[in-house]
């Protein structure tokens, strides 16, 4: 092993990365507009309307609850709608997500209501109630965090363009590289497979953590993500998740001789991670098998990691299995790529 | 001078399934000379010259170096220009220089190669940007980085127009002249007799010929070649033994020991020599000779 050797691959590779224009700005630009673009779409500035949920005796679901429920539902421009006794609690969450402005419960005995302390709308909706004639209602806390979509999505879409960076930077980069011979070129040198491919992966590692790290920091300006851990121990799982998708990329790499194939590869990988993997949505509640399959997912883990740390302020200790089980994927995959690492199309 | 050949290749053969790309070739490159590997396409001279090179795994025979086993040292003794190479993107030359500089132990210094190989004027371009010539030199340089003993150039000037095949004729003399070995693949016979001290010819993936150009020249041919017009070849001289050869102005070649007679006789056919030539006979001739004139993929 040469570390000259190794640093030269790595500045040579990071050259190539950073003058590839279309590149680099692709893999800024991307993440940063789906940020704001989701902020925009889920923010719900744009509606007039505010949303209550209604809980009371002898509500049908489908049924608009009557204003003789309570003075405060003849208030216009409130969209009220009504909620079953037992999805009370999913509703005090979407309370706490800014999904629901408020939920009033008004059964005998209840008389109670949840607002997002957070929240403008919560604020307005709860003058509102004090305000209007009526039985008295009780305010109850909402549990667990009160969180904005924005807040819970960003380590998904982070996570993607990681995924992205890494897969097809490692993946299809290599492949490219043997199919026009410049790996043989490098194979006439001293250089090793080991020294090449650690090389790969640090200039990968540098780039990705640098760039997710940048994009964070910047949509965190004007975006104010919730931060409940430590950046420090969220920076840990942004290097230790990099780390595992490069070395899934080398997977895909080591031998593959043509960029069709290992484009096709990459694709088949990286398609099911996206949908399993929580980047959109939590796969909380959604077919146990399909949990099962989301575990097999790097991105799983990073993801959930990450939003343990940002959501729940746990440490790294508490996330520790989820790094363990990162680092295992990423032996296995390092192993399997540098042994089965060919230089050539022959 | 050693004795001892820098390169020695017994009995090498590289066989895929379905066909014997290598099949037996033995010879010894001697230290500081330039040694031409030549052949049709297909012959099975790249396949050759990368088993030397260590690329390519012999499917039976040996390769010594410096009469031993290739060890780990040979890739740092070597330099190499594959027939065509790729380099990573967006890179200039001087920064591709500087990569492959840092991978090996021993460096020639840079305002050397620079010099050397002429990379002065393209030094900060892009290494994508270059023109045929100026990519071959600097594919030139970066096999010299680590002060090779000796460069392995498979069909360096191939594509290359006259001007710039004659300037990379001159860098490898240069070469030459600092007592490095080279070896060297082409089809170019004029570019072996120009450079080699010594040739194997090879075909069907067997060394068909072997030894100095002149020595095989004068191996091969006791005769000299009379060249003229078409035109100017009566009827009466066709009892001559001759060889039609169509060009735009097609001409007549006789094959002759004895040149004197056989002007004679053209004369007394009535033929014109006022377009005449005699030339000596080429390593293209021999070529020619040797590996069949059937056409090639």
């Amino acid at each position: 092993m040469n570390l000259r050797r190794i640093g030269a691959v790595i500045y040579a590779r990071s050259l190539e990365f950073i003058r590839d224009r279309s590149a680099l700005s692709w893999s800024f630009v991307m993440p940063i507009v789906m940020v704001v673009g989701l902020a925009f779409i889920f923010s719900g500035e744009g509606q007039p309307l505010f949303k209550v949920g209604v809980i009371a005796d002898n509500l049908a679901t489908e049924a608009e609850p009557s204003p003789k429920l309570h003075p405060f539902l003849t208030t216009q421009h409130i969209d009220f709608y009504s909620v079953a006794a037992d999805q009370q609690a999913a509703v005090v969450k979407k309370v706490g997500r800014h999904q629901v402005d408020m939920l009033i419960d008004l059964r005998a005995g209840q008389q109670h209501y949840w607002v997002n302390t957070e929240s403008p709308k919560g604020y307005f909706l709860e003058l509102l109630l004090k305000s209007s004639e009526g039985a008295k209602l009780t305010q109850e806390t909402v549990q667990g965090q009160q969180i904005r979509y924005v807040d819970w999505v960003i380590p998904g879409i982070l996570g993607m363009n990681m995924m992205f960076n890494c897969l097809w930077g490692v993946g299809y980069v290599i492949v490219r590289y043997r199919k026009n011979g410049y790996l043989k070129r490098l194979n006439a040198t001293p250089l090793t497979a080991t020294e090449f491919l650690l090389g790969q992966i640090i200039s990968r590692m540098v780039l990705v953590v640098g760039v997710s790290t940048l994009v964070f920091t910047l949509t965190n300006l004007f975006m104010h993500f919730v931060m409940e851990g430590s950046y420090l121990d969220l920076l840990v799982v942004l290097i230790v998740g990099t780390f595992t998708l490069i070395t899934m990329g080398l997977l895909v790499a080591s031998r593959v001789r043509s960029e069709e194939l290992s484009d096709g590869l990459l694709n088949l990988l990286t398609w099911p991670m996206m949908l399993l993997s929580g980047v959109w949505f939590s796969m909380e509640g959604t077919n146990p098998i399909m949990q099962g399959l989301s575990q097999l997912s790097p991105l799983t883990h990073t993801l959930t990691a990450a939003r343990a740390i940002m959501l729940d302020g746990a440490t790294l200790w508490q996330v520790a299995p989820h790094l363990l089980v990162l680092l295992a994927m990423s032996l296995v995959f390092l192993a399997i790529g540098a042994l089965g690492f060919r230089w050539t199309t022959d | 001078m050693n004795t001892t050949p820098i390169l020695e290749v017994r009995n090498l053969r590289k066989h895929y399934p379905k066909v014997k790309a290598v099949d037996g070739v033995d010879f010894s490159v001697p230290t500081g000379i330039c040694f031409g590997l030549l052949g049709p396409n297909g012959a099975g001279k790249t396949t050759t010259i990368e088993m030397m090179e260590g690329i390519i795994r012999p499917s039976s025979g040996e390769i010594l170096y410096k009469g031993e086993p290739m060890g780990p040292r040979f890739k740092n003794e070597v330099g190499i220009q594959f027939q065509s190479t790729a380099l990573q993107d967006f890179l200039t030359v001087r920064e591709n220089l500087k990569f492959f500089s840092n991978l090996y132990p021993k460096n020639r210094s840079m305002d050397e190669l620079i010099e050397i190989c002429a990379l002065e004027s393209y030094l900060d371009r892009d290494a994508r940007k270059l023109s045929g010539g100026q990519r071959q030199r600097m594919l030139l340089a970066i096999a010299l980085v680590n002060d090779p003993e000796i460069v392995f150039l498979d069909e360096p000037t191939t594509g290359l127009d006259p001007q710039a095949r004659l300037n990379f004729w001159e860098l490898i003399n240069r070469i030459k002249a600092q007592n490095k070995t080279v070896l060297l693949t082409t089809h170019y016979m004029e570019e072996a007799y120009n450079l080699c001290d010594q040739i194997a010819i090879m075909d069907h993936g067997k060394i068909i010929a072997q030894g100095s150009p002149d020595q095989l020249l004068s191996e091969h041919f006791q005769d000299v070649i009379i060249e003229l017009p078409a035109q100017d070849f009566p009827q009466a001289a066709e009892v001559i033994p001759h060889r039609r050869l169509a060009k735009v102005n097609p001409s007549i070649e006789i094959s002759t020991q004895d040149v004197n007679k056989t002007v004679a006789e053209l004369l007394q056919a009535g033929a014109s020599l006022a377009g005449l030539q005699v030339r000596q006979r080429t390593l293209e001739d021999l070529f020619l000779e040797l590996t069949g004139k059937e056409l090639r993929q």
